[in-house]
Parts: structure tokens; C-alpha cells; sequence
């Protein structure tokens, strides 16, 4: 028994090691530079300090804050519905057309990452293709700017993200048992209420994985609006990298990246929380009856 | 009164017809099997039934309406489905509750009507449970109460004592049987055990490679069965090839190769001359070990030797020769079985069966004997014929304990 215990723990602690060094140390080092002030020569000064945070009172941050919490959002609201379908296709086709779905899914990734930002700054370009077939449709005039804008940012965002969300979707909708739905129908559902009173609570884990995974990068996205963005699109991303590269400002960088982990983590330590009370209950109720 | 009835009802896939000119009338309030080895098509009848497939021709009447084209969500009949499909994620309540929500019926007669129909399957007290906190038992009762709760005008149940173990299957048939006398609802009930539908229903349609073998009462299907398909694979039976001699009003002599020559009663009518099959259950012959007296007419006596005995507890099997024969015969166990001299392996025996207790086929099909108990294969290591005939003369006064020990493998 002991030795089963221990070996459980020898094969964990590589793991935990990783982790606690590569990961929990330096989320803990941004949290306390956030306290550190600055020194002249762009370094860590001695000392503690609350002026950082004052700092974010600047009136420029809550505009860009905001700006980054709803393109985020949004962009991951839409890959989520455009991912739920595609997932609900993928998972019932035949294992060979669905094989050729998801290499065709999955393929961009092995351009680089910034080729295909490039390619959409090509793509939305004034003297573009796209831009010249909204102009011959009626859609946009000659004066038109697609680029340099929070909307190609959102639609660059939205096309990088939608495979990390169709992934893991689709790998909890592949084992969702169809005959539910079948089974809806029988009791007298429309295809609709089925899907969304059925499929959706049966992929629902899935689709949570595919939030985290869009919201996070999202929130963070500094290439995105640095490339396809302009002024009027900046996100703390770019404010971030803007603090560590132009004024070596690294106390207020870490500043800013704490506001955006406690973003993702207050949300999502609440959820777990409230699921865990939820459960808590219902077995309890269980148990009593 | 016809409830529900299937039209000519075709259904292929591919160059496969599952389904060929099916037409079948199910009566208002009865239980209504579709019983079938797997790939006869019984599923996929019920599914046609339920809306989930649509056939190639034919129509679906239900009460005087044609259905065929209707989605399943609006049709009045409702499915228990074979691995049950409930919803994971809802309580049993929920689950129960469904089919009257999409029904669009208001939170207070909701509430009033489930408790009903979880009484009525016996699970109150498990609302709030999930369906993955209960036994297959429970899970097939709230399936069955989902389904019911809409009242459909018909039921249809695939296979849904499949999943569950010998004992609860046998309970559970006991407790449909109940609830369909409770509710009055029309079951149409698929199976591939004979022994479900002969005890539930009130009429069975055999169905073998997509078209009805034959349709009757459980009765009609196992005594007058009217091809060797019904015959061995409802049960188990003889099958006798022959040919009538001498026919004297309502009974003939059956002329069987190698065989004893068999008085039948000529329920078919056949001349003389005219070849047929014939089945004989198993527990229509008597075994004895003695030569039974007071033989009536129209009474067959056959001498034999036990080859093969399965004890069963409440009866056992024997495979007794015959000639070149085996025939199958079973011997119902009224006395105390530990106090009588029990026939064992190797014994001669009498076998005794009446005239009017074999059936005639319409149809005979070699490949059937395979669905037998024991097939009579031709690999039977073979005996000399007067060796065999020499060991039955010389007991045919009845057996003692030295033709026991004088049995040959």
C-alpha cells in the first residue's frame, strides 16, 4: 500500500515540480512586482509601494480594459456558435469525411502563426481583395478602412480562435450518445428544443473547456490588435507590452497582466465554487431520500 | 378495433431489403409482439412506427390516420428505447416531466402528473435522482413512465428486457404485464426471445428476413405452426419428412424413410400419395421405460434407445434413436424424481404419442433444423444396424439395470 502511495507521488512530482517553478512561481513574482515601485534605470526599485495601482486609475485604462473584456467576449460567444455546430456536423458524418473536416481544421496551424495575421492584413488591405468586392457589391465606398480597427481585430481574433474551440467540443460531442435526440423527438420535441435542451447540457462540459481556452488567450491577445489594430484599438495587451519594451516599466506591465489573470481567475474560481455547493446539495438530497 | 396498422409497408438499404410488402393490423389495447432472429426487421418497423426511418413504400395508419409522413415529434405513439436513452443530465422528475413540456402543459397539472406515473412504475421517492444513480431496473420503469405519460396511443417497446439479467427480465415482464393492464395503452413489442413474447402478448407476428413468417395467439404460434421456421424457432420440435398412405376419414398413415410408419390426423387434407412435413413437440411423446398398456386407437408406439439427457429440474430432455432418427422428447417431472427409477442414457425405451398431437407445414426448409436444440448432424457416429436392432429385441420387455451397463458410446 505504501509503496503504491509512493510511487503515485514519485510519478506526480515531476509534474508538480514543473509547475510550482514554471508556473506558480512567476504568476506570484508578477503579483508582488505589481507592489515594487521602479527605479530610473527601467530596473526593480527596493521597497513597496501601492502608487502601481494608482496608477491604473489612469483615464485612459478603463476605456482600453473595457475594449479588451468585450472584443474578448465577443470573439469567444462567437466561436463558441459557430463551434457548437460544426461540432454537432463533425460528430455525426462518417469516420472518413469527418477525418478530412478536421485535418481541414486543423492544417492552418501548421502556418505560422504570424503569416496568417499577415495574410488577413493582405486580405482586409485598402487596395485588398475583400475590400474591392465590398466596394463592387455596393457594401463600402473607395474611403473605406477595413484594417486599423477593433473590428479587424475582432474578425482576425475570431478566425484564430475557432479551432481551439471546435476542438474540444467536438471531442465531448463525439461521445454524446445520439439516441437522445432521437429519443427527445419521440417525446414530442422540435429538432430545436432537442438540440438545445439535450445536445447542448450533453457537450456543456466541452463547451465550458473551449471558453477558458478562447477566453484566455483573447484577453491577452497582443498580436492580433498590434498588427490588424490601430490607436483607437489598443487592448492591454499592447499596453502591457508597451510598459515592458518602450518604458521598462515592469512593475506597472505586471500591474496590468495581475488585473487581467484576476479577470479569468475570480470568474472561474466562482463557477467552480458554486458547482461544487450545487453538487454538495444534491447528493445530500440523495442521500436523505 | 384496429389501432395501428403497416400497409405494404417496404424498406431497403441499399440492395439489402429489410423490410419486403409488410402488412400487419394491431388491435386497440393489446400487446403486439414482433418477435424475430436480429436482422428479421423488427427494429426497423418500429422504427418506421416511430418516425425515425421512413419506408421505401407503404403506408403507417394510426387510428385511422396515416401517419407515414409525420416527423416523430408529432406522432401520438411514443418509443422505450433499447438502452433507454434517458437524458443524463436530468433528475428522473425531469426526465418524466419532458414529454409534457413539449407539450407545452402548464408547471401545475405537470406537477400533478408526474408523481402519478412514478407511482404508477413504482419509483416514487426518486425524483431528484439521476438516471446514472439507478440499477437498469429503475432506469427501464422511468423510460417506460416517460413514455407513458403523454398517454400515446401506442407504446413501442425495442427490446427493452434485453439489458437486464435473466431474473429482473423475468420480473419486469411480469410487472408490463401489470401496467399494461393498468393503462389499456396498445404495446408493440419487439423481442428476439420467444419465451417475452409468448408470455406477454396477445398476438405475435413472426417476422424472418423481412416479411411475416406467420401471425396468430401464442397458442396458434406454438401448435399450429405453419412453417418449420415458426416450428423450431418458437420451441423446440421433430421435424418428419413423409409421404400419406392410406387415408381413413380424417387420419392417415405417414410413410417416413427409415422410420416407423406414423397414424396422424390429416388436418391439411392431403391424398394419398402427396408428400408433407410434419412437427412433433418434444412433451407430446410420453416416455416410458415399460410398454404402456391400454394403447386407444390412433395412438403411435415407437421403441427406442436414450442417447442424450439433459436433467432441467422440472423436466429433461431425451434424444432417443429411433431407427436412423433422433427424436427430441421431453418427460415432465410430476413424481418425487429422487424416488423413481430414472431414464438415463442407453436405456430402451417406448415412446408413445396420439394421432391428433403432430402438426402439418405448409412449408419445410432444411436450414430450420439448425435452429433446433440439438440438430440432427450427420457426423453421428453410425451403428450397425443389426447390432442396434439386436440390443432392442432383447429388452424390449422393459429395462433393467444391465442395459445401462451395456451402453455403447
Amino acid at each position: 500500500m505504501w509503496f503504491k502511495k509512493a510511487s503515485n507521488f514519485f510519478v506526480g512530482l515531476p509534474t508538480f515540480v514543473w509547475l510550482l517553478i514554471f508556473y506558480a512561481l512567476p504568476v506570484l513574482i508578477v503579483f508582488l512586482l505589481t507592489f515594487k515601485p521602479v527605479d530610473s534605470a527601467g530596473g526593480i526599485g527596493a521597497g513597496w509601494t501601492l502608487s502601481t495601482l494608482c496608477e491604473l486609475g489612469n483615464p485612459n485604462y478603463p476605456l482600453i480594459i473595457w475594449r479588451t473584456f468585450w472584443l474578448g467576449i465577443v470573439a469567444t460567444a462567437v466561436c463558441i456558435a459557430v463551434a457548437i455546430p460544426i461540432s454537432y456536423c463533425l460528430s455525426r458524418m462518417s469516420s472518413q469525411l469527418r477525418n478530412v473536416f478536421l485535418m481541414l481544421i486543423i492544417v492552418p496551424f501548421w502556418t505560422n502563426f504570424l503569416i496568417r495575421i499577415y495574410a488577413w492584413r493582405v486580405f482586409l488591405h485598402s487596395d485588398g481583395v475583400f475590400k474591392h468586392l465590398l466596394v463592387l457589391i455596393g457594401l463600402a465606398d473607395e474611403s473605406t478602412v477595413l484594417l486599423y480597427n477593433q473590428w479587424a481585430v475582432l474578425t482576425v481574433m475570431i478566425y484564430t480562435y475557432i479551432p481551439f474551440a471546435v476542438l474540444p467540443i467536438y471531442a465531448v460531442a463525439e461521445k454524446f450518445d445520439f439516441s437522445l435526440l432521437d429519443a427527445a423527438k419521440d417525446l414530442g420535441a422540435s429538432s430545436f428544443y432537442g438540440f438545445r435542451k439535450v445536445f447542448f447540457p450533453g457537450i456543456a462540459k466541452g463547451v465550458w473547456t473551449a471558453v477558458m481556452v478562447v477566453l484566455i488567450p483573447a484577453f491577452g491577445a497582443y498580436l492580433i490588435p498590434d498588427l490588424v489594430g490601430g490607436p483607437t484599438s489598443e487592448l492591454v495587451g499592447d499596453k502591457i507590452a508597451q510598459r515592458v519594451f518602450n518604458d521598462r516599466n515592469l512593475p506597472h506591465a505586471s500591474a496590468l497582466s495581475a488585473l487581467l489573470m484576476m479577470a479569468v481567475f475570480l470568474p472561474l474560481i466562482g463557477t467552480v465554487w458554486i458547482r461544487k455547493l450545487k453538487s454538495r446539495k444534491a447528493n445530500a438530497e440523495v442521500a436523505d431520500a | 378495433m384496429e389501432i395501428l396498422r403497416f400497409e405494404n409497408i417496404t424498406k431497403r438499404y441499399g440492395d439489402n431489403t429489410v423490410l419486403d410488402n409488410v402488412t400487419l393490423s394491431i388491435g386497440a389495447g393489446e400487446v403486439f409482439s414482433l418477435l424475430g432472429p436480429s436482422g428479421c426487421g423488427k427494429t426497423t418497423l418500429l422504427r418506421i412506427c416511430g418516425g425515425f426511418e421512413r419506408p421505401d413504400s407503404g403506408r403507417v395508419i394510426l387510428d385511422g390516420v396515416d401517419i407515414t409522413d409525420l416527423p416523430p415529434n408529432r406522432r401520438e405513439v411514443r418509443t422505450v428505447f433499447q438502452n433507454y436513452a434517458l437524458f443524463p443530465h436530468m433528475s428522473v422528475w425531469e426526465n418524466v416531466a419532458f414529454g409534457l413540456k413539449t407539450a407545452g402543459m402548464d408547471a401545475k397539472r405537470i406537477a400533478e402528473a408526474v408523481p402519478r406515473y412514478l407511482d404508477l412504475v413504482q419509483l416514487a421517492g426518486f425524483e431528484d435522482r439521476k438516471p446514472g444513480q439507478l440499477s437498469g431496473g429503475q432506469r427501464q420503469r422511468v423510460a417506460i413512465a416517460r413514455a407513458l405519460i403523454n398517454r400515446p396511443k401506442v407504446l413501442l417497446l425495442d427490446e427493452p428486457l434485453a439489458a437486464l439479467d435473466l431474473k429482473l427480465r423475468q420480473r419486469m415482464l411480469i410487472e408490463l404485464d401489470a401496467l399494461h393492464d393498468d393503462v389499456g395503452i396498445t404495446f408493440l413489442f419487439v423481442t428476439h426471445d420467444q419465451q417475452e413474447a409468448m408470455s406477454i402478448s396477445d398476438h405475435i407476428a413472426v417476422l424472418r428476413g423481412g416479411h411475416v413468417e406467420q401471425i396468430g395467439t401464442p397458442p396458434e404460434l406454438y401448435e399450429a405452426p405453419k412453417t418449420s421456421f415458426v416450428a423450431a424457432f418458437i420451441g423446440d420440435t421433430n421435424f418428419f419428412p413423409g409421404t400419406v398412405r392410406r387415408v381413413e376419414g380424417d387420419y392417415c398413415d405417414l410413410e417416413i424413410e427409415d422410420f416407423p410408419t406414423l397414424r396422424l390426423y390429416n388436418d391439411k387434407k392431403i391424398r394419398e400419395g402427396g408428400s408433407v412435413h410434419i412437427s412433433i413437440r418434444p412433451e407430446k411423446f410420453m416416455i416410458s421405460l415399460d410398454k404402456p398398456g391400454n394403447i386407444k386407437p390412433n395412438t403411435n408406439l415407437l421403441q427406442g434407445k436414450v442417447e442424450d439427457v439433459v436433467y432441467l429440474g422440472a423436466h429433461t430432455r431425451y434424444w432417443v434413436r429411433v431407427n436412423d432418427w433422433r427424436v427430441a422428447v421431453v418427460k415432465q417431472h410430476y413424481g418425487y424424481a429422487l424416488d423413481e427409477r430414472r431414464i438415463t442414457w442407453g436405456d430402451d425405451v417406448w415412446l408413445r404419442f396420439e394421432a391428433d398431437n403432430a402438426y402439418m407445414l405448409d412449408r419445410y426448409a432444411e436450414a430450420d433444423e439448425n435452429l433446433l436444440l440439438l440438430p440432427d448432424t450427420e457426423e453421428e457416429a453410425p451403428t450397425p444396424p443389426d447390432a442396434s436392432e439386436a440390443a432392442t429385441a432383447s429388452t424390449a420387455e422393459g429395462a433393467t439395470a444391465s442395459t445401462v451397463s451395456g451402453t455403447t458410446p
